[in-house]
């Protein structure tokens, strides 16, 4: 195993950030953390990569003990932390240089590792970190996060703030890194991007709802889905949630996902009850159930 | 030590691409020397007085003479009536009045004895005293010139000398403390917030998770602030020396060794700061409201450290300013060796130690 955390649990002053966490990472795996702000991720990842110490439990990280081997652990894990913490001051080469020489190697060593990245980001090598977009940063933050060839990569949020072309871009050199035998632990908001990891854990208010393989994690949604869709939105939206038999309404894109209370429920009575509201256009389809339908459900 | 020079060089680049910091780093000590060394001073010169001469004979013109032809007094108007002379004080030039009495002359001859009185606007106490010393002294050398011939039995003559100083400089006593004052507020402030500054922008997080050792970090950030100090202490004896004709009686290598000694204790001391406070703020305070104010005071810059209160000479002895005020003080003036400050360097030395040590104890290996 190369992440093993068992019944972590962390309290700040008032507040309860995480409760009895416990999950595995397999070695080379991409496992998501997806939850909302404020549902732990930062508290989970900081414990993990020795910043923080848990209240309760223990966790191992490449084998190494948490707060005992704390050394160990730091020097065999690359961290991205959610906020970007390189030095703004200091140009993309002197930063990447930076961090090659604190962990005693250098950037020739494991230039084939960074090399996929750092070939978009070396045209403004020259250029100070704190000048660059925010998809630059992030392509910075992870060859500086990978430049010593770590065991473990833990990125908090990377894609948080960065735009969508950056973000498909980001992922799929994830995925590269992970056939380069590094086990990657990954926290985002975006339900779209676990669909990307081999498994993930859905995490809320400190406490873990669910942990399984993406496709696995749809099907445990208990309802059928339908998507609805009409010529007015907004009304659609409100007529749906006046409707006696509805059991839950999201907005997804286009349509409406729409859940329906009973078991024997038939189209034809939603199409006949949205058009006494004065909808037109309407279509309604059977349509798979997303993680964010299954996360919406799981944390009601 | 690849690692250890990796992170020195790090700080280089941060010191010398903050173009602003940089400014006031060497632009505060050259401005605070020049303003403690021409404006801040006990010395009186071309002070304006009045006279008030009801004789006006032979013997007070030649003492007026001598006063005006003295460079410390210029005679600014003549006062008939005493009972102009609170106007005169009111208007506020005129620090003195010197008001001769009537048939000065005849009395000096006839009585051997005459009065001048001296009035002086006492709303500046210091500056009151040292005019009345001067117009006396004065007076005095008047005095002898005219009893040259004269043998007067039984006279106790008092014969000053003033050693180290003769000239009772006050530049020489503001300049080891000014230089004491600059490298103390100037090394622990720049320091102090060099690690509260990792903690606000984040990368503290990333350090943390780094193999780089709490001694790393410490004398990593130290280091590079003791060339730029270094270059501050030779830039403010160089002025000392051609601006204000500060002499160094001592010798030049002892006087620099013993300023780096110190600028590393105030660095220290600066970095203690820094790993104890959460904020670059609260460092910034600590460094400049906490120390400036007992380095003003209690390190006998300003206030002779013997007439103070016993508590307050106790506190002032875990001031490293006050040590190396003495062991400055002693090479620039007196020009001793190490052989007298040898005491005084073994407590900067053992307080350098301490404040080093201390802050690799309280460096966080954690964010908690």
């Amino acid at each position: 195993m190369s992440i093993s955390v068992q019944h972590i649990s962390k309290s700040y002053k008032n507040v309860k950030a995480l409760q009895n966490i416990s999950f595995e990472v397999k070695e080379g795996e991409l496992f998501g953390l997806i939850g909302p702000d404020g549902a732990g991720k930062t508290t989970l990842f900081r414990i993990l990569t020795t910043l923080l110490i848990a209240n309760e439990g223990t966790a191992t990280v490449a084998g190494f003990n948490v707060v005992l081997d704390y050394k160990n652990i730091r020097n065999s894990v690359g961290y991205m932390p959610g906020k970007f913490s390189l030095y703004q001051d200091l140009t993309v080469e002197e930063n990447l240089n930076f961090f090659a020489t604190i962990f005693g190697t250098t950037i020739a060593e494991n230039y084939d590792l960074i090399k996929e990245i750092y070939v978009q980001i070396e045209p403004f090598k020259d250029r100070r970190a704190g000048k660059l977009s925010g998809g630059m940063k992030q392509k910075l933050a992870l060859c500086c996060a990978l430049i010593h060839k770590p065991k473990v990569l833990f990125l908090d949020e990377p894609t948080t703030g960065v735009d969508p072309v950056s973000r498909k871009e980001f992922w799929e050199m994830l995925k590269r890194l992970q056939q380069k035998d590094i086990t990657i632990l990954v926290s985002t908001p975006y339900m779209d991007e676990a669909e990307l990891c081999d498994r993930i854990a859905l995490i809320q208010n400190g406490e873990i709802l669910e942990i399984d393989t993406p496709a696995e994690i749809v099907k445990h949604y208990p309802k059928k889905m339908y998507n609805v869709r009409g010529d007015n939105m907004y009304k659609l939206i409100e007529s749906l949630k006046a409707y006696e038999h509805q059991y839950s309404v999201y907005p997804f894109g286009e349509f409406v996902h729409y859940t329906d209370h009973r078991t024997d429920f038939d189209t034809e009575s939603l199409k006949d009850y949205l058009k006494t509201k004065g909808l037109t256009d309407i279509t309604i389809a059977t349509t798979q159930p997303t993680i964010e339908d299954t996360f919406m459900e799981l944390a009601k | 030590m690849k690692r250890f020079i990796g992170f020195v060089k790090k700080e280089f680049y941060h010191i010398f691409r903050d173009r602003r910091s940089l400014f006031i780093l060497f632009g505060m000590p050259i401005a605070q020397i020049l303003l403690f060394g021409f404006a801040i001073t006990n010395e009186i010169n071309n002070v304006d007085i009045a006279i008030l001469d009801h004789s006006k004979d032979a013997t007070t013109k030649e003492i007026i003479n001598k006063i005006a032809a003295s460079k410390y007094f210029s005679i600014k108007q003549m006062v008939t009536r005493e009972a102009d002379i609170a106007s005169v004080f009111q208007k506020g030039h005129v620090k003195a009045v010197l008001n001769f009495e009537k048939d000065f002359s005849k009395n000096l001859i006839k009585e051997h004895k005459a009065t001048i009185q001296i009035i002086t606007d006492a709303t500046d106490p210091n500056t009151a005293n040292t005019i009345s010393n001067y117009v006396n002294a004065i007076l005095q050398q008047y005095q002898k010139e005219v009893n040259k011939e004269i043998i007067i039995a039984y006279q106790i003559v008092t014969e000053t000398r003033m050693v180290y100083n003769p000239e009772l400089k006050s530049v020489y006593m503001f300049v080891p403390g000014v230089m004491t004052i600059i490298l103390m507020l100037v090394s622990a402030m720049m320091t102090s917030i060099s690690i509260t500054r990792e903690k606000e922008l984040g990368t503290m997080e990333i350090l943390l998770v780094s193999p780089l050792k709490p001694f790393q970090v410490i004398i990593g950030k130290v280091f590079p602030y003791i060339f730029l100090s270094v270059i501050n202490a030779v830039v403010i004896v160089v002025l000392s020396i051609f601006i204000f004709n500060m002499p160094i009686q001592g010798s030049l290598l002892l006087l620099a060794l013993e300023s780096v000694l110190f600028i590393i204790s105030a660095l220290a001391l600066g970095i203690l700061i820094s790993t104890i406070s959460a904020t670059q703020q609260t460092a910034m305070m600590i460094s400049l409201m906490g120390l400036m104010l007992p380095v003003i005071l209690l390190s006998g810059f300003i206030f002779p450290i013997s007439s103070m209160p016993i508590p307050l000479q106790v506190i002032s002895n875990i001031i490293p300013a006050k040590w190396f005020i003495i062991i400055i003080k002693g090479i620039m003036l007196k020009g001793v060796g190490l052989q007298y400050i040898w005491k005084e360097t073994l407590v900067l030395f053992g307080m350098t130690v301490f404040f080093i040590a201390l802050s690799i104890k309280k460096y966080k290996i954690r964010l908690e």
